[in-house]
């Protein structure tokens, strides 16, 4: 089963296998993030409603809960990736991140209706996310050939997406059967987040293969990578976070739509899960494409889709449009999340790639914040139109930028065959 | 990787899937046993409206019940509601729907308590108000996911005129003039309407990029014009010159409002002599009393106090394990 990833001398690989076969290691991070992502997603969906409803809280206090801990995220998820990558094990570190998350929701079902206890528990859930993202994304990348990368991570995301569709309506699920039960549905989440990392812990080895090959004790003689003077990744995080600053956030693009329609509240929260399903149907084929074409490609087409769902916006919306924003939102995603890391994963070295992952990760989402912030205030300011047709013209701009600062076929980036590479300079 | 391990692990992963699946299973039952779905009852054929007295949510029962005043008990027999408001010949109570989304049943009773029209919305209850005819309604909701900022909430209010039959189930496109201009911006919100005599005018708040103003509406017109900043969930009294009010006094999330009195004839404004934060629609028991709802001591979710309404005298507590208040005369 991990013959592909072990690369152990005692594991004689089948050469012919190993090409076709996902690895066994990101099979099990995808059933890992799978269950994870249904627990953490059914608390996601009913969180606003348990808070105002079933507590009483005001929508003010909610909202000054839910902002508080969203900027600390990011500083976690370099913390997450700084450890990991010294010595304190991929698996360790993602493992701790994915049991804190599984426990806070013991905290929110023992808090009962303190502000301070479901703060805390929120608190905890998020430091979990936040630790675990980087390294179980080096494992990834570390458990996969070079050249098929894009493949991993799309089978990867497709399952995390799997669990993410699920998780709401297991929520709504609990709460039909038992009459708005919030507690039920922190138990089953509890439940679920544990068999997570359970799974984790039987099926994912214990460090990455290129670990294996040098003694712990031999760790700290390598040199601390720092990322951020190797000017290859400069241009990619330079790069994603130019479209991350382009990017106006789907919440937005759903708001138009609703909007443009005047779609019922009810099936409203059916949008992202359009896109989403878009995403989990494409990600394992966009991943392919890039592995054959080069990532720079698909990254940029990618984001070339969510220009194209904003230009269908500027015209009358109708259920045609509808149609086409989620499918090539969908596009967007399958074409620039897990391919992102693909395309920084060979540039970075092994001991120094949940940093890498987690700075790339961290610079792409906080450029996304600003773009949201400003494409708000945009709205706000000028109308809707004038600010999508600035969002859009903005995007054009990054492409462009970006276009010209990611190398068109950089030698790292798991590029063997030259006529991919001339499929891109044409 | 020995086949020995490899079936022991999948051993301790069905196991765990088994153990962790019942007891989820387990807990869910159990929850549905515990929580039988709440009981929507019809308000008993013995209690209307005809007896004038303070009517409210009980807070126990989920019930409306009347206080009669002075020292007889309360009477605990009209329907289920979330949030109950009657005046005139009409009452208004606001039910959540059982279910995600979230969605709230707008039934209009008659002084009988018996049921006339239903109406189905997004959201939470939040406000409910009747003029003092009884012919024009007003209800608050609060919804998520229709904002942009996701984990926001968003209010829905709707106004029903039983004399027309208009309803309109959110107001948010009444065209709106602030500072003489009209104002055109994607995140109004209304919520908190208030009734004048005339069946016709009223105010209620809007909130557009952070700020909070008070408005004043004209149903006929269908138009609302911005009077000042800072109102929140405006009552008018039953005299009609005077607008009770919660005004934001604090960004502490824990303490955010007091209550105010807006003077109409000359918009000079003063607190009244509760201190702590009200989070309500402030309801006029009659032309010098006000009654709200605050959070309950004593493991109540909810008590009903009263204070004067010219910033005199002291906050008394009125009904305990209450909400909703509205009198009836």
């Amino acid at each position: 089963m991990y013959l592909a990833t072990n690369g152990r001398p005692d594991t004689s690989p089948h050469p012919s296998g190993v090409r076709r076969r996902v690895p066994g290691t990101v099979i099990a991070l995808g059933a890992v993030s799978l269950v994870t992502d249904v627990s953490s997603e059914m608390v996601t969906a009913v969180l606003p409603l348990y808070l105002v409803l079933g507590l009483g809280l005001s929508p003010l206090q909610f909202g000054f809960l839910d902002g508080l801990f969203n900027g600390a995220t990011a500083l976690v998820r370099l913390l997450g990736g700084r450890l990991a990558d010294r010595g304190g094990g991929h698996k360790r570190v993602a493992g701790a991140g994915y049991l804190l998350s599984a426990l806070s929701r013991l905290g929110l079902l023992l808090a009962g209706g303190a502000a301070g206890g479901i703060a805390a528990a929120l608190a905890a859930d998020r430091l979990g996310k936040g630790i675990r993202t980087a390294p179980r994304d080096a494992l990834i990348s570390l458990s996969s050939p070079p050249e098929t990368l894009g493949r991993s991570f799309g089978v990867h995301r497709a399952m995390d997406t799997t669990g993410a569709l699920l998780g709401p309506l297991v929520a709504f699920a609990v709460l039909w059967a038992t009459a708005d039960a919030y507690d039920a549905v922190f138990v089953v989440s509890f439940c679920t987040g544990l068999l997570g990392v359970l799974l984790l812990l039987l099926y994912v080895p214990n460090s990455a293969p290129v670990r294996t090959t040098s003694a712990p004790v031999a760790r700290p003689e390598l040199p601390r990578h720092r990322p951020l003077r190797d000017p290859a990744f400069r241009r990619i995080l330079c790069a994603a976070a130019v479209l991350g600053a382009a990017t106006i956030g789907d919440a937005f693009l759903y708001l138009l739509l609703q909007r443009g329609l005047d779609l019922s509240p009810a099936l409203f929260p059916l949008l992202p899960l359009g896109a989403a399903a878009g995403y989990l149907v494409l990600a394992v084929p966009v991943g392919r494409i890039a592995d054959r074409t080069g990532r720079r490609l698909p990254f940029l087409l990618g984001h070339a889709a969510l220009l194209g769902a904003y230009t269908v916006l500027l015209a009358p919306v109708s259920w045609a449009t509808l149609a086409a924003v989620l499918v090539l939102l969908g596009i967007f995603y399958a074409a620039t999340d897990g391919v992102l890391m693909a395309l920084a994963g060979p540039v970075l070295p092994a001991h120094g790639r949940a940093s890498g992952f987690a700075i790339l990760q961290t610079g792409q989402a906080l450029a996304r914040l600003v773009g949201a912030a400003g494409f708000g205030a945009a709205w706000t300011f000028w109308g809707q139109d004038a600010a999508l047709w600035a969002a859009a013209l903005v995007l054009a701009g990054a492409l462009a930028a970006a276009w010209r600062v990611l190398p068109p076929a950089a030698p790292k980036d798991g590029v063997p065959s030259p006529s991919s590479s001339a499929t891109e300079a044409s | 990787m020995k086949v020995r391990s490899r079936t022991l692990r999948l051993v301790l992963v069905v196991a765990a899937v088994l153990l962790l699946g019942g007891g989820s299973l387990g807990y869910v039952l159990h929850a549905r046993q515990r929580d039988q779905p709440p009981q929507q009852v019809a308000a008993d054929a013995s209690f209307t409206l005809a007896e004038p007295g303070l009517y409210f949510r009980d807070e126990a029962t989920g019930r409306i019940a009347r206080q009669p005043g002075g020292r007889t008990p309360r009477l605990t027999g009209g329907p289920s509601c979330d949030r109950f408001y009657a005046a005139g010949e009409r009452a208004l109570c606001l039910r959540k729907l059982p279910g995600v989304p979230a969605r709230t049943q707008a039934v209009v009773l008659d002084r009988r308590l018996k049921e006339i029209r239903r109406v189905a919305v997004a959201g939470i209850p939040n406000r409910a108000r009747v003029s003092a005819s009884g012919q024009v309604l007003s209800w608050t909701t609060f919804a998520t996911g229709d904002s942009y900022a996701t984990s926001a909430f968003s209010t829905r209010t709707a106004i029903l005129n039983l004399r027309t039959g208009d309803l309109v189930k959110s107001i948010e496109d009444i065209p709106l003039t602030i500072d003489g201009a009209r104002y055109h911006a994607p995140d109004v919100n209304y919520w908190g309407v208030t009734f004048a005599r005339d069946d016709n005018r009223f105010y209620a708040t809007v909130s557009s990029k952070g700020r909070t103003h008070l408005v004043e509406g004209d149903l006929r017109r269908w138009s609302a014009k911005a009077l000042r900043t800072n109102v929140e969930c405006p009552s008018l009294s039953p005299d009609n010159t005077r607008i009770a009010f919660k005004k934001k006094v604090s960004d502490d999330p824990k303490s955010p409002w007091r209550l105010y009195v807006l003077n109409l004839a000359d918009l000079r404004e003063h607190p009244v002599a509760e201190t702590r934060s009200v989070d309500d629609q402030a309801a006029w028991l009659d032309d010098t009393t006000l009654a709200y709802a605050l959070p309950g001591s004593d493991g109540r979710r909810s008590d009903i106090w009263a204070t004067p309404a010219d910033g005199t005298g002291t906050p008394r507590l009125t009904v305990a394990g209450g909400s909703s208040p509205g009198a009836v005369h």
